[in-house]
Order: C-alpha cells, then sequence, then structure tokens
C-alpha cells in the first residue's frame, strides 16, 4: 500500500508536476501515543487535494502539521521532514510566523475575530506593516468577492463579525487566509458546520481559488471530495492506505478497504 | 413497565420539590439583601445634605461632614487602581497564556489563593509593618494603596486569568494561524475579547476597594487633615494630589466615629455616610454591568 503511495508520488515529480509541498516520513506523537506512522506524501501545485479518511484516522492532526500548528499542543513531537519549497520547515531554525504567511489555514468551527468584519481582514495585514488605507479597502473587497460574500456584507463591513451567521463567518474566515496571499491553503473540514447552501458557496469558493493557491482539504464528505478535489488521500489509522487522482480512488482503489470507505461500508 | 414508571414519577417529584427549595432560598438570600439595603438608605438618606456631602468632619462637636473622606476614598481608589490594574493584567495574562503547568505555577497559584483568603486586618498590619515603619512612608495614601494593591491583587489577579480562559482557544489558533506572534494574538485578539469581562472584574473590585476600612486603618491613617483643592504640588502635604498624606477614607471614618463615639451626632454622621458608601458601592455595580454591556454590544452588534 505504502509502497503504492511512494510510485505514484515517483510519477507525479517525474510528470515534472511541480510539488507545493511534501512530506517525508512524518511522525505525530501526543505524549506516548502515536498519532500520525510515518506519513510521506507530495501535494502538487495549484490543485485540491482531499485527506479521507473515518474520525480519528489521523487527518487533522496531519494537516496541522504541515504549518506547525501541532507546536502549540503542549506534549505534541513531530518528526520526519515537511518542505516547503525544498526547505525543511519542521526546523527548530525555521520563523514559524513567517511561515504561516505563506501556509494559511482554515478550521472546522469559524472563528472571526470579535472585531469588525472589516478589520477581521485587515487586522493581521496591519501587524505585518501594510499601513496603505487604499491598498487595504482594495484587498478587502478582492478577498471577500473571492469568498463570495462580499454582496452579503459590503454595507455593514464596519459592523461587528460576529454577527453573521456561521455560513457566513466561515467564508469570511476563508477571505481572511487568503487576504494573506499564502501559497497553500489548508483547510480542516471547513464546510462541515455549515447548511448545504453554504456548503455549496465554499466549495464554489474554493473551486476558483485553484488558479492562484495550493489547497489541501480534509473532509468526511465524499461526495465533496469527488466533487472538487484532484487528489485524494486516504488515511486509515494514522497511515495513508491509498493517495492517486480522485477519480482512481473513487472508481478503481487498488486497495479494499479503500473502497470500503469511499463506498460507506465504515466511517 | 410499571417500576420504571413510578420511578420517573419520583424524579419528577423531587425535580420540582428541589427548584422549589432552590426558588425560596433565592428570594430569601435576596429579600435579606433587600432589607439591609432599604433600612441603611431609610436610616441614612435623611442625613445627607450637601454640606453634609462637602463639609469638614468635626472632631468633637456635631454637625460634621465628610467631604474630605468622601474625596479620600476616591482618591486613593485612583491610586490603588493604578498600581494593581498593570499588575494583574501582566499576572493574568502569564497565568493563562504563558505558564506552564509545573510546580513553579502551582506554588503561585496557591500563593495567590492564600493571598486571596487573607482577612484585611492582617493585610492593614502586614502593610503597616512594611509600608508604615519599614518603607517610611507614613500614615499615606500611598501606604494605604499599597496596603489596597495587596488586598486587590489576587482578586484582580484572577478575574483577569479567568476572563481570559473564557477566550476560546480557536480565536488563537486563528491569530497564529495568520502568521501573528504569540504576543500580538494575545494582546491585540484575545484580551480584546476578553475586555467586556475583565472591565466587570475591575469594577466590581474596585467596589470592594471602595469599601475597605481594617486594611487601612493603620496604613492611610485615621485623620483627614484639611486639603487645598488648588494646590497642585503633589508633593506637598497640604496639596489635594498628595500620596504621602494622612487620608482617612469615608470606610475608616465609619468605624472611627462608631468606635470613638467623641462626637454627639455619631449615630447619624454613621448612617449617613453608610448609606453614601452603599450608594457608591452600587454605582460601580451597574456601570461594571452598563459598561461590560456596552462592549460586548459594540463588539458583537448583539444586545446581551
Ligand atoms: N490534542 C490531542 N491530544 C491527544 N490526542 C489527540 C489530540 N488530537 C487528536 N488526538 C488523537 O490523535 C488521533 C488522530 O486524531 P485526528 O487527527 O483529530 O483525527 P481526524 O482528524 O482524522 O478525525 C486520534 O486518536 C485522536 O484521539
Ligand atoms: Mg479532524
Amino acid at each position: 500500500m505504502i509502497t503504492d503511495t511512494e510510485t505514484y508520488i515517483r510519477d507525479l515529480n517525474k510528470e515534472g508536476n511541480e510539488i507545493a509541498i511534501s512530506t517525508d516520513d512524518l511522525h505525530v506523537w501526543y505524549g506516548s501515543h502515536e498519532a500520525i506512522h510515518g506519513v510521506s506524501l507530495a501535494f502538487e501545485r495549484f490543485k485540491i487535494s482531499a485527506l479521507i479518511g473515518a474520525s480519528g484516522s489521523g487527518k487533522s492532526t496531519y494537516l496541522r502539521s504541515l504549518n506547525r500548528m501541532n507546536d502549540n499542543i503542549y506534549g505534541t513531537k513531530v518528526l520526519g521532514k515537511i518542505y516547503y519549497r525544498g526547505l525543511n520547515i519542521n526546523s527548530d531554525k525555521i520563523d514559524v510566523y513567517e511561515m504561516r504567511k505563506h501556509i494559511g489555514m482554515v478550521f472546522q468551527q469559524p472563528n472571526p475575530f470579535a472585531k469588525s468584519i472589516y478589520d477581521n481582514i485587515t487586522f493581521a495585514l496591519k501587524q505585518h506593516g501594510e499601513r496603505n488605507k487604499e491598498k487595504l479597502d482594495e484587498i478587502v473587497e478582492k478577498t471577500l468577492k473571492q469568498a463570495a460574500l462580499w454582496d452579503q456584507v459590503k454595507d455593514k463591513l464596519h459592523t461587528s463579525a460576529l454577527a453573521l451567521s456561521g455560513g457566513q463567518a466561515q467564508r469570511l474566515c476563508i477571505a481572511r487566509a487568503i487576504a494573506m496571499q499564502p501559497d497553500i491553503l489548508l483547510m480542516d473540514e471547513p464546510a462541515s458546520a455549515l447548511d448545504p447552501v453554504s456548503t455549496q458557496a465554499v466549495e464554489d469558493t474554493m473551486v476558483q481559488l485553484k488558479d492562484k493557491y495550493t489547497i489541501i482539504i480534509v473532509t468526511h464528505n465524499m461526495q465533496q471530495a469527488a466533487r472538487i478535489s484532484d487528489y485524494t488521500a486516504f488515511f486509515h489509522q494514522g497511515d495513508v492506505y491509498e493517495y492517486d487522482r480522485t477519480k482512481n480512488i473513487f472508481l478503481h482503489p487498488h486497495i479494499k478497504l479503500t473502497d470500503d470507505y469511499v463506498s460507506g461500508h465504515f466511517g | 413497565m410499571n417500576y420504571k414508571y413510578s420511578k420517573t414519577r419520583r424524579t419528577q417529584l423531587i425535580d420540582r420539590l428541589a427548584y422549589k427549595v432552590f426558588y425560596v432560598i433565592a428570594i430569601l438570600i435576596v429579600l435579606i439583601l433587600a432589607a439591609l439595603l432599604i433600612y441603611i438608605l431609610v436610616t441614612g438618606l435623611p442625613h445627607i445634605s450637601w454640606h453634609f456631602l462637602t463639609g469638614k468632619s468635626k472632631p468633637f462637636q456635631a454637625g460634621g461632614g465628610i467631604g474630605i473622606q468622601l474625596f479620600n476614598s476616591f482618591y486613593l481608589l485612583i491610586l490603588t487602581m493604578l498600581i494593581s490594574v498593570p499588575i494583574s493584567l501582566g499576572a493574568g495574562i502569564w497565568l493563562s497564556e504563558y505558564a506552564k503547568k509545573n510546580r513553579l505555577t502551582n506554588l503561585i497559584r496557591t500563593t495567590i489563593e492564600i493571598l486571596s483568603s487573607l482577612p484585611s486586618v492582617v493585610v492593614g498590619l502586614f502593610g503597616f509593618i512594611l509600608f508604615v515603619l519599614q518603607f517610611n512612608l507614613g500614615f499615606s495614601l500611598l501606604s494605604g494603596a499599597l496596603a489596597l494593591t495587596i488586598f486587590s491583587l489576587p482578586l484582580l489577579t484572577t478575574n483577569v486569568e479567568n476572563a481570559l480562559q473564557t477566550v476560546h482557544f480557536t480565536q488563537r489558533e486563528a491569530g497564529l494561524a495568520l502568521g501573528l506572534s504569540r504576543i500580538e494574538t494575545v494582546l491585540k485578539i484575545v484580551v480584546p475579547a476578553a475586555l467586556p469581562n475583565i472591565v466587570t472584574g475591575m469594577i466590581l473590585a474596585a467596589g470592594r476597594v471602595f469599601g475597605e476600612a481594617a486594611a487601612l486603618i493603620y496604613t492611610a491613617g485615621q485623620s483627614a487633615p484639611a486639603i487645598s483643592f488648588s494646590n497642585w504640588n503633589i508633593f506637598d502635604l497640604s496639596s489635594f494630589l498628595s500620596p504621602f498624606r494622612p487620608a482617612e477614607t469615608l470606610a475608616v471614618h465609619i468605624w472611627k466615629v462608631n468606635s470613638e463615639g467623641l462626637i454627639p451626632d455619631a449615630s447619624s454622621v454613621s448612617a449617613g455616610a453608610s448609606a453614601v458608601l452603599i450608594i457608591a458601592v452600587l454605582l460601580f455595580n451597574f456601570i461594571a454591568r452598563y459598561l461590560s454591556n456596552r462592549i460586548y454590544q459594540h463588539m458583537t452588534g448583539v444586545k446581551s
């Protein structure tokens, strides 16, 4: 199974596709519990890659390692290499704050700041030194349009973001993340707390963003993975069992376990 | 089936009974409080006049006011908060956001708990020995403010820590994921989100500081020398701003008038002063609620 993945990655490299980020034998421990047992994956640039698998299989843990959000959880240990543009970012020498400007993240629960809609988007930019008011206005409008939220909030940009609905709040969080113009956008079940209409809007947003961003998304929703992703990795008990083009995973999986999972036999 | 049915019945009965018991207890507490308030206000309000609020207290004769004591209480409160708010913010932020779970932080937490349960008389005597005698500050506003800082610091620190803890961890993750540093995230995201609770706690603590007497008797002193409101030189003892002058507060005045009984109208002076004190503390509470609602509304656009 793992060999499949490795061959696949080698093929991907051979095809000359550009790799946005990859891991090499990544292990993650929570205290003495090993949640990820040496995962090696490479994600192609400007594509959407989906991480699927049963609950507790390690998808979030793996995703959060990619921009080192697990650093903040007391007692976690991440061993192995994470290459971003040829640089191993799983190293003490890396400025994680700088790195996270390039590798953004959208979380499962919408988490807008207790600030206005406008400030939610501009806050981090200002902290990072962007002071030009016109430029900031422009970014706010552009990102809110990209996140399919502009029409609903353009008249209340300076009201609090906490009054938005769940779906709107999540799209604001997406706008906030892409305002940083990251290379890579990590999304952990971004639509799981949303109604079908908002989910559709978020999915449309992701497909549009693909032109400029590399997206890695954890999802529980098989249809969602099938609809929007180019590649899919199947996680099971802390290992990746299969990684391939999405249509192969769903139509011609190599492994029976994958087939069982995507056809809804467990999970 | 029958058994199950009867069990449900019994649970329901107990439920209803418990509800009633708690209801009665709650009503009782409210009644006691209301009776106390009404008594103090009814006996005190008739004695309150402009002359009483602004006039000088008299050592032996009747007809004295509480002007200087009232001013002293507010000024001492301001001095105390100036010292203790920044310290408690720093300590609360450190405990909530940075402290690892180890023996040192356990020790610090235990110390804070012990400090917060110290009787205020003990704090006062400690302040007397350390600030008044050792630091040679004498009976002064500064000694009083330092003693009150010891008194209020544990309260304020715990309040700040608790307020920060109610901010969901996803807010911190959101900040970090945008490439903000820990300190930026804490100061610009977490603290503002906790502000309604922090402000509420601080104003409520201010109410307690305002009404404190025991910690001040041997620190800020029991005399209220005349002060000049036109003298802005803080190093001149007759200046109203001088932190080095002895300053009897309202609460201390009530205590002294009653325990010494040197003035013929002691009971009406203390009743009037008590009413003023209670009204001030009530005001603090209402302001706390009003402000925290306003901040919350401002941040969320939602009325709470
Ligand atoms: N903060 C944590 N502390 C300890 N164990 C954790 C923590 N987060 C996740 N785990 C464990 O790691 C494993 C993988 O979890 P997770 O990555 O959240 O799975 P998924 O996202 O696929 O549902 C699970 O066994 C889970 O219990
Ligand atoms: Mg998860």
